[in-house]
């Protein structure tokens, strides 16, 4: 009877094509294999996150005198409001770091190569929306870090040369950190970034499924490889429960904090310190002083990290080795090094 | 042949013809959505006096107040005398606060430090805090810009 009802749907949807498609789709099977479920994990809990957000926008509501009572409302009153809400948090976290990593084992297995360049920037797109995300939501709940977070981030924006003080007032939704900047926050979290993001997901995914999948080159032609369908997909499924179970275990076992609520007229607390994410920003912005020689100190620190990014975003434009697919040693150790600086910096910003 | 490249004129310039008119229209329904996107610019408040509450703060103590939109910091130095800043730290805009046992303001977000008359003593922020007179009326503390 199911087999049936099936068949109908096929015959009806021409599902034939699919099928053959999937036959015939395969996956490199190397040392590197692994790294490849990475980009899979990341679209997984990106959805964890539509579908718990969908339930939070059932009692939240956008505005200073009721964001934060509506999120405690969350977490005290409501069934499974502190699970959903914890979900929410860890999974937007799981989701940068799973994010971090698939863009490093892209980057040092060089598959960011010609003719993958536009796959790389949309991914890159895709990560700096995924810190939109994070940025945007971390306000929603209106507690004292998300405040001071957003007077600080969206200050640093107003340090951009020639349009920051027009995107801080833009951002802001006037002069300061008020109601009307979580307004705008709050449809960019739930509207803009989403729709966003759906839009590129589309086009990175078109991109992997045009080239294929990259694999190193290896002498005598390519390698082993394992069929997409059962083999491949089977094996991503196995690390999206894992995911579903780590999410589970860490929501479950440490509650995400809501904190108290923020008061524009108190003063920022001792020990306060962004998610773990913008670490590494913050502690060096602690350590370059006011005045570096006749520049702005804070002004020249984010215009470094803004060159950094912009550098390390068109990596397969300057990796001048792209061509002919040799190894570049510099290239390589120019990633050590930044997964070096971001690992102590972030640590040092944690700890003092 | 010359014909032919009449033709070709005219088509070239309706495309451009409509081209521009469509890029126009086009134009037309943007701008209004991008403008709108544009918070509009409200006055900044133009207060210049208020009072910082009750002249009962003890020496070597502190409290933020409300001035216009803004946060400000009063300090009682440990001889007695009021001082008053705006509290927004000049490097990254957090809120700063008093150190009783440093005797100095202090931004707990980058570890600013200034002393009691607003300089920069340490840590990252480049110019110092804005600095409003204070005297006592009565048992109310007045503090004026400037």
């Amino acid at each position: 009877m199911f087999r049936r009802a099936l068949d109908w749907v096929g015959n009806r949807a021409g599902l034939e094509g699919a099928q053959d498609f999937l036959k015939h789709k395969t996956v490199p099977v190397h040392s590197g294999t692994i790294w490849y479920y990475l980009g899979g994990v990341t679209l997984f809990l990106f959805v964890i996150q539509v579908l718990t957000g969908m339930l939070l926008l059932l009692y939240y509501r956008p505005t200073p005198t009721e964001a934060f009572e509506s999120v405690q409302f969350i977490v005290t009153q409501v069934e499974f409001g502190w699970l959903i809400r914890s979900v929410h948090s860890w999974a937007a976290n799981l989701m940068v770091l799973t994010a971090l990593l698939h863009m490093f084992s892209v980057f040092f297995l060089k598959a960011y190569r010609k003719p993958r360049e536009l796959t790389w920037l949309s991914g890159m797109a895709l990560l700096l929306l995924t810190f939109a995300f994070g940025f945007s939501g971390y306000l929603l709940p209106w507690n004292t870090l998300a405040y001071f977070a957003t007077k600080v981030g969206t200050d640093m924006a107003g340090a951009v040369p020639v349009v920051g003080r027009f995107l801080r007032h833009f951002l802001r939704g006037g002069e300061e950190v008020t109601g009307a900047t979580l307004t705008r926050f709050f449809g960019f979290h739930v509207a803009v970034l989403p729709g966003l993001t759906t839009l590129l997901l589309l086009l990175h995914l078109a991109l992997v499924q045009k080239w294929g999948i990259s694999s190193p080159k290896r002498p005598g032609g390519s390698g082993p490889a394992m069929p997409f369908y059962p083999n491949f997909v089977l094996r991503e499924l196995i690390g999206w429960y894992g995911a579903l179970g780590v999410l589970g275990m860490l929501a479950a076992l440490f509650p995400w904090e809501l904190g108290t609520k923020a008061d524009p007229f108190a003063s920022a607390p001792a020990g306060i310190r962004p998610e773990w994410y913008f670490l590494a920003v913050f502690f060096t912005l602690k350590l370059i002083p006011g005045k570096v020689l006749i520049f702005n100190g804070e002004a020249l620190g984010i215009l470094v990290f803004g060159l950094a990014a912009v550098g390390w975003m068109l990596v397969p434009f300057w990796d001048n080795r792209s061509e002919d697919e040799k190894r570049h040693l510099a290239l390589t150790g120019g990633g050590v090094f930044v997964i070096a600086y971001l690992a102590v910096f972030s640590a040092l910003g944690y700890w003092r | 042949m010359a014909e032919q490249e009449t033709t070709d004129g005219r088509r070239r310039l309706i495309r451009a013809l409509l081209g521009s008119g469509f890029a126009a229209s086009i134009a037309s329904f943007l701008y209004p959505a991008v403008r709108f996107m544009v918070p509009p610019q409200v006055a900044e408040s133009t207060v210049n006096q208020v009072s910082a509450g009750k002249a009962d703060l003890k020496p070597n103590s502190a409290r933020i107040f409300r001035f216009g939109a803004k946060p400000a910091l009063l300090v009682r130095t440990a001889t007695g005398e009021f001082r008053a800043f705006s509290a927004v730290c000049s490097h990254l805009n957090c809120t700063v606060q008093y150190d009783d046992e440093k005797r100095q303001i202090w931004c707990a977000c980058h570890n600013g430090q200034f002393d009691l008359n607003g300089k920069v003593t340490g840590g990252p922020p480049p110019s110092p805090l804005e600095q409003y007179t204070a005297h006592v009326q009565g048992d109310e503390v007045v503090v004026i810009r400037g």
